[in-house]
């Protein structure tokens, strides 16, 4: 964002500063070298100025301000360090410490913590409080997740204005008043914001702590990475630490482009998944019907060979691969050069049938998250954001209620969002072309007199209606001036596999086969030159016959495709079946070799998120066991299978992705290492957003020291001893600067794909009366991997039932939450059905991925929607 | 440096108390308010330019707030930016500085009176709608209010078209729910948003930025109902009454240990001692006793003693001020005599701010703890010679210098209000306190969590 | 316990009159305590639901204040005033004494509350928000089994007039 703010000049402890009219002192000290304590300060709250830490002199001024209230005039003289300013802080803290129990030796923040900080530096060795502290029963848990310890809290209120101002769910507060002030939740109502764990990252103290890092490691035991959470595709930036090789915590760190230093829970402590039980630590074979332990050669050559047998018999259209989007970028190229360039199949896809085409992914002009906040307006059509990108979430809302942009909230029921938009189209799961028509005339009044781009965060909203409806609707929206697209996409990192041409009919960087071609050619030797299968196609084909071997990565088609019959067809039909994964899943029982593989946090690269912005994934711990990261699996099967891609290290991988891949021309290992915020694609258009800095590693924001940056684009990580081939630090003057566009090292030849197909929309079929339109998007907290691997998590998973608007029950003559059996054209089931007044009748609601069985019982891919019949059981 | 001219008589000068003493009966119905002058004024205040009732009546009459503070009204509503609407009128009937007990008369037995002013104040700063934030406990009051704005309403003295003049006016009463320092105006406007009671931050101040963040003008219920007589009198003749820049009269709300307590309406300028000892006013002290201390101008201020330099001393807000450092404040005076403990009345005090801290600045939500706890021991019986210069330090803390105008390491000024009874124990009864503090047999036992217990008695 | 139809049309009616509805959190808290005898949590929730707020909102704001009380209480609520003016005059005689007197009563909640603005006659209390002034211990106990035995009318726990109603 352009700050054009008045620039005034300001004198602190008698350094003279330039800063932004009206910006806060307490930052233009901070930006400046100055750190003025605090504790209720937020750099991503408003200030509130209750601590009186930060109080200061300034000339002129009677009594001493608090310097995160006072904003920055011209002129100012500013004092932080005088004898009065010291006597006011030394009391602040002598009075916090009153009723702050000494326990620093059993707090987690123990070692951490600003207040013990300061008070071992400066504070009196003797308390003259000799009186009774207040006592509290010591730490009460408020969630699932969290815990309230009553007596460390200093009521600096930045967890309740985290819960109110940020992520807008005020499950907490402050109860009572004076000295008896005290976080509280109402009784019965415990705190279950997705957010809650960014609570226990902002509290100064140890008062709030999480569950799972409770009691885990001692500050000083922990050493941290810089990382990128793959989770979902909004890829927050954060800063993984881990203690004797277990991963223990992850914090949110400030990105402003991305994060602005927060997490959902989900991302913050799924890492716990990394140590889930049932890791596979060997490869298996099948053998006599059952998986069995074996070597590395003997998995890889029997997976090499079970390929090789499709091949030889029916031809590259023959082999398939399903998955790539939850590794790198790094693991994703590797796997598309395996598929594309040696075995020679385009039947490719790293979405589960839950996404869009790729060509609506690649092909519509991209938003940047920061345009969210300078948007005319930002159209919503698609998830749930809440529960799918929760920190996306976090970023409207606050555009929409901090930032004044204008929401159009084009859905078929309520979500997280809709109470912030400012006009709402509603519609009909699967008839979402249509409400895009009624778009121009609802969007006119939100966006008249403001400038910036109209932002349209487009997803599907749901699995129960194909992806047809939404590309029909793209296809409006795209008509619209002045509109660009955030592609909301689920896993971590499908954008990054797409991009680098894990979906069927492109080639990495952005190009088509037929684009691409002469190009990868020349780089791979061949590329495939018929358009192959997307998932639904494979699925189908092989449930036919005519897939000889299919290859899963890291998919775990059973749960995350939805139409389970297909799965179990196409799975069971398949030749020949390779699943590369972390854990044994549901269609992984059918696989006849098993490739263990490492997951995040075990290993380093690069993640794209749905921006298409690539940043950094650390590497923190070493596997335990013989896990492998997947490009060196895609390596050694190629190599297998006759070509040797001779590259070893992550780096080489990026760099040859940098020269091969158009969407990727110059952003090769040195770049990436250098550019703090990433690198958004292409960048030929994001130059100016490149922002070569020294990374400024997390640690915790409000260290009581200032966060020192770390020598210039360099990562201060200290990297466990591990076997795998770890970045290498750059010092900074050998690194080149990218060139800029003038420099003659632009665009590449190859154009970008632009989706320029006119799309004549299928026409949805009716809905006869008395069924019911299903839509089913997911929840936060699922049966998917990360949650259902991280004890923490899993207890939130929500209880499974079919939501309808209350006349729907009466109409069916049941009680609210009684069981009905529930029927589709692909199958029935008896599920509990409640009534629900924001579901507008003639929708039924079930999240998807909850419980044994569910939406992908009742789901035919081949329909554009899913209609739905209830009857009673009686 | 202001002089004392002329001082006045030391009888009542009865304006916005007039009314209530001549008729007891129904001073507070529509009848006995218009039967007796009522909604006259607000007839030609409707007739004028409403800017040129701010600056040219009530800046004009020397009007200063009644609430506490004595900031000049005219001035006051004189900072709403201009073409910003709404604005909103917030009269602040909090009262619940201790032993200030006259809003609450005048809103029990003349609340026409009280909305007569707010009618007349709204049509100056136009406003469309004014709440009354009245305390909690005042049950009869909210009664009583209720009932006049209703019947004021049906009479067209609020509502639309008032009078025919087409100034539209409703008022919101409402009522609070126990908590002093809703009393202070920007967590009155918190508690009338329905938040927490807690005080914010100025800059923005309610007039650019209060109620609803729209401009807002915050007034005390004795302030508005001495509108009325201004534009009635005329602003020359209101300036006349008091002294200096004390203009007109107050009502002092007169407490403890003299012969008649009560509320006086004087004319500004009077001395503590008329005020006291004035046969038709307080009527000395009981028992025919001296005055041993006082407490000139609420909880909140400092104290001053029966010297007869404090005594002779004028009611002038700017020369006690300036002189000795205390405030007139919200109009109280609390009389002691000769047998008060002043560590009792120093700890009940400091118990009151401490129940009252909002919690929000951590020297106030700590240390008005710390000093109650402290002046508890010294008070009974458990106190350490070295406690009065700590609570000094710790006040120190709070209240940087110690001195008043308070300068404050808080947001509001309710923590250094804590500061003013150890400053005043300290400055006349240091001596007493610390012989109260030697040779204490009595040991109290005090339990501080994590280091064990302490003896403070050997300290 | 919910509000009964009449309250409810009150409590709407309360709700309307404020720009904004997160104002009317203490009007409707006095005009369900006045029902119920005191704050319950059935009656912060509901009244959550009514502005559009959390539970958690509500409790946050009106454990802020005094006046109400999230516990049960007797019928008839006693605050004795023992500040500064009430302390030199007898006020914490007069409370000691009820609370002994009173301390089985269920009936009778004593408490002990800040200035009262009832100073010119020393000490004070109020009965369910009515105003007693100059008492002693014996005036105090006639005048509260003046109201036990029905002879003194009380006004609702919270003060009996939380509507108002506006014309
Ligand atoms: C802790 C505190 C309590 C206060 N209580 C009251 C009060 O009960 N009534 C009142 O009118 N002003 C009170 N004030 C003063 C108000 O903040 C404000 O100055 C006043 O209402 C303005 O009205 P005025 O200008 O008419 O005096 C209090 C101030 C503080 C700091
Ligand atoms: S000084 Fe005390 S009462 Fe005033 S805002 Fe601070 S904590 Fe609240
Ligand atoms: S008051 Fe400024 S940081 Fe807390």
């Amino acid at each position: 964002m352009k700050d054009e703010r008045e620039i005034v000049t300001v004198t602190i402890d008698g350094i003279e500063m330039q800063a932004p009219k009206g910006e806060l002192l307490i930052r233009v000290a901070q930006d400046n070298g100055t750190f003025v304590p605090r504790f209720c300060w937020h750099e991503r709250m408003k200030p509130v100025g209750m601590c009186r830490m930060c109080l200061v002199e300034v000339e002129g001024v009677r009594g001493m301000p608090p310097a995160c209230t006072t904003t920055v005039t011209d002129g100012m003289v500013v004092n932080t360090k005088s004898e009065t300013v010291k006597k006011a802080q030394d009391g602040v803290l002598e009075f916090l410490l009153i009723n702050h129990p000494l326990d620093c030796p059993v707090c987690d923040r123990g070692g951490e913590c600003p207040l013990q900080d300061q008070t071992l530096a400066f504070g009196p060795g003797e308390s003259r409080y000799v009186e009774e502290k207040r006592h509290f029963e010591k730490p009460i848990p408020i969630s699932e997740l969290v815990l309230l310890d009553r007596e460390r809290c200093i009521q600096c209120s930045r967890c309740t204005r985290f819960a109110d101002e940020i992520a807008g769910d005020r499950l907490i507060d402050f109860g009572e008043r004076g000295g008896e002030m005290q976080v509280i939740t109402y009784p019965d109502d415990p705190f279950t914001s997705y957010f809650s764990g960014n609570t226990v990252q902002v509290c100064p103290v140890g008062a709030l702590t999480a569950k799972p890092y409770r009691f885990r490691a001692r500050p000083w035991d922990l050493s941290a990475v810089e990382t990128s959470c793959q989770t979902c595709s909004v890829g927050c930036r954060g800063s993984l630490e881990s203690s004797s090789n277990e991963l223990v915590r992850l914090l949110g760190v400030d990105v402003e482009p991305v994060n602005h230093g927060w997490l959902c829970d989900t991302g913050r402590f799924g890492y716990e998944a990394t140590h889930a039980e049932d890791r596979v630590r060997n490869p298996m074979i099948r053998r006599n019907g059952v998986l069995v332990e074996c070597s590395w050669p003997e998995a890889l050559d029997a997976a090499a060979e079970g390929i090789k047998r499709s091949l030889d018999l029916h031809g590259p259209a023959s082999i398939a691969m399903v998955g790539g989007s939850r590794g790198t970028n790094e693991d994703a190229y590797l796997w598309a050069r395996l598929a594309k360039g040696v075995i020679g199949t385009d039947n490719v896809d790293a979405q589960i049938g839950d996404g869009l085409p790729a060509e609506v992914v690649l092909g519509l002009p991209g938003a940047t998250i920061p345009d969210l906040d300078e948007a005319a307006a930002i159209i919503l059509l698609g998830p749930d954001l809440k529960e799918e990108l929760p920190v996306l979430y976090l970023r409207v809302r606050r555009a929409a209620v901090d930032l004044g942009v204008p929401i159009l909230d084009v859905s078929a029921v309520d979500h997280g969002l809709s109470r912030y938009a400012s006009a709402t189209i509603r519609h009909l799961p699967g008839e979402q072309a249509s409400a895009a028509r009624e778009i121009s005339a609802a969007l006119a009044p939100l966006i008249e007199g403001r400038t910036g781009p109209i932002v349209v965060v487009l997803g599907r909203s749901d699995v129960a209606t194909s992806a047809e409806p939404t590309v029909a609707a793209a296809a409006i929206i795209r008509e619209i001036p002045n509109t660009r697209f955030l592609i909301a996409l689920r896993r971590g990192n499908v954008r990054g596999a797409i991009d680098l041409g894990l979906a069927p009919g492109f080639l990495p960087g952005r190009v088509t086969l037929e684009s691409g071609a002469e190009r990868f050619a020349a780089a791979w030797g061949s590329a495939p030159a018929e358009v192959g299968l997307d998932t639904a196609g494979i699925l189908n084909a092989a449930s036919e016959g005519r897939i000889g071997a299919l290859i899963l990565v890291g998919a775990d088609v059973v749960n995350d495709f939805p139409d389970r019959r297909l799965v179990r067809a196409g799975v069971g039909g398949a030749g020949f079946v390779i699943c590369i994964n972390a854990t044994i899943t549901e269609a992984a029982a059918d696989a006849d070799v098993f490739l263990p593989a490492t997951v995040w946090g075990e290993k380093a690269g690069t993640t794209t998120n749905l921006e298409g912005r690539i940043s950094r994934v650390g590497r923190k711990i070493a596997a335990v066991g013989n896990p492998m990261p997947d490009f060196r699996i895609a390596s050694e099967l190629a190599f297998r299978l006759g070509t040797d891609f001779d590259l070893e290290t992550v780096e080489e991988i990026q760099d040859e992705i940098a020269r091969v891949a158009p969407a990727f021309a110059e952003v090769d290992a040195q770049l990436l290492k250098r550019a703090r915020d990433g690198v958004v694609l292409p960048i030929a258009l994001h130059r100016d957003e490149l922002v070569l800095e020294p990374r400024r590693i997390p640690v915790i924001d409000f260290s009581w020291e200032p966060i020192k940056p770390e020598g210039p684009g360099e990562l201060e990580v200290v990297e466990p001893e591990v076997v795998e081939p770890v970045l290498e630090a750059v010092a900074s003057d050998e690194v080149a600067l990218p060139a800029d566009a003038s420099s003659g090292v632009g665009l590449p030849e190859a154009q970008l794909y632009v989706w320029s197909a006119q799309h004549t929309a299928q026409p949805t079929p009716g809905r006869d009366n008395y069924a019911l339109r299903l839509s089913a998007g997911r929840t936060l907290y699922d049966n998917g991997r990360t949650v259902a691997s991280t004890p923490a998590l899993r207890a939130l998973i929500p209880a499974q039932t079919l939501r309808v608007n209350p006349s729907e029950i009466s109409r069916v003559g049941v009680a609210d939450g009684e069981s009905v059996r529930v029927s589709t054209a692909r199958g029935s089931l008896v599920l509990s059905l409640t009534g629900d007044a924001n579901v507008p009748a003639g929708v039924a609601v079930m999240p998807f991925n909850i419980g044994d069985t569910g939406v992908g019982d009742l789901v035919d891919v081949s329909l554009v929607v899913t209609d739905l019949r209830l009857e009673t059981l009686r | 440096m202001t002089s004392v001219i002329g001082a006045p008589n030391a009888t009542e000068t009865r304006i916005i108390t007039k009314r209530l003493r001549d008729r007891p009966e129904d001073s507070w119905t529509l009848d006995g308010f218009t039967q007796s002058g009522g909604y006259e004024s607000l007839r030609a205040a409707l007739k004028l330019d409403p800017e040129a009732i701010g600056a040219e009546q009530v800046a004009a009459a020397g009007l200063r707030g009644r609430g506490g503070a004595g900031f000049p009204t005219g001035t006051k509503w004189s900072f709403l930016p201009k073409g910003s609407y709404p604005r909103y009128l917030v009269v602040n009937g909090d009262e619940g500085e201790p032993s200030t007990f006259k809003d609450r008369m005048l809103i029990e037995n003349d609340p026409h009176q009280l909305i007569e002013g707010i009618a007349i104040a709204s049509y100056a700063i136009g406003c469309n709608l004014a709440f009354i934030y009245v305390r909690g406990e005042f049950a009869l009051g909210f009664e009583r209010l209720e009932a006049a704005r209703r019947d004021a309403h049906a009479a067209g003295f609020l509502g639309t078209n008032i009078l025919g003049s087409g100034f539209d006016l409703d008022i919101v009463i409402h009522r609070a729910a126990g908590a002093y320092i809703c009393g202070e105006e920007t967590a009155l406007l918190s508690s009338l948003e329905g938040d927490r009671g807690m005080p914010r931050i100025r800059p923005p101040f309610p007039a650019v930025a209060g109620l609803y963040a729209k401009p807002t003008i915050v007034n005390n219920v004795e302030t508005l109902s001495t509108v009325p007589h201004i534009m009635r009198m005329g602003a020359a003749e209101y300036a006349k009454l008091g002294v200096n820049k004390s203009t007109g009269t107050r009502i002092f709300s007169l407490s403890g240990h003299v012969n008649r307590p009560g509320n006086y309406e004087v004319e500004l300028g009077i001395t503590f001692r008329d005020l006291i000892e004035s046969p038709e006013l307080g009527g000395g002290v009981r028992n025919g006793g001296k005055v041993k201390f006082f407490i000139p101008g609420g909880a909140s201020s400092q104290w001053l003693t029966g010297s007869d330099e404090h005594l002779d001393a004028p009611l002038d807000m700017d020369y006690v001020q300036q002189t000795f450092g205390v405030m007139l404040g919200s109009g109280a005076v609390m009389v002691y005599d000769e047998t008060t403990n002043p560590a009792l009345v120093a700890w009940r005090l400091a118990k009151f701010f401490a129940h009252e801290s909002c919690g929000k600045c951590t020297p106030c939500r700590e240390g008005t703890g710390w000093i109650e706890k402290v002046l508890y021991r010294i008070s009974h019986g458990y106190g350490r010679p070295q406690d009065l210069d700590l609570l000094l330090d710790v006040g120190d803390n709070i209240s940087p210098g110690l001195n008043a105008p308070f300068s404050q390491t808080t947001i509001c000024p309710l923590g250094p209000s804590a500061v003013s009874p150890v400053v005043s124990l300290h400055k006349f009864f240091r001596e007493e306190v610390i012989a109260m503090c030697q040779n204490n047999d009595r040991v109290l036992h005090v339990t501080a969590s994590d280091s064990g217990t302490s003896d403070l008695g050997a300290g | 316990m919910a509000f009964t139809a009449e309250n409810l049309l009150l409590a709407n009616e309360i709700v309307a009159r404020y720009p904004k509805t997160k104002s009317a959190i203490l009007p409707l808290a006095h005009l369900a305590q006045d029902q119920d005898g005191y704050l319950t949590q059935d009656a912060m929730r509901e009244i959550a639901g009514m502005i559009g707020v959390t539970p958690a909102e509500v409790l946050g704001t009106c454990s802020f204040y005094t006046m109400f009380k999230r516990d049960e209480v007797g019928r008839l609520v006693v605050s004795v005033c023992t500040n500064v003016t009430c302390l030199v005059m007898g006020g914490p005689e007069v409370l000691e004494h009820l609370e002994q007197r009173y301390a089985s009563d269920k009936e009778v909640t004593i408490e002990e509350v800040e200035c009262l603005a009832a100073c010119g006659n020393a000490p004070a209390m109020q009965v369910n928000y009515e105003f007693h002034e100059s008492l002693t211990p014996g005036s105090a106990t006639e005048i509260i089994e003046a109201y036990k035995s029905g002879e003194l009318t009380a006004r609702g726990v919270s003060g009996g007039v939380a509507g108002g109603g506006q014309g």
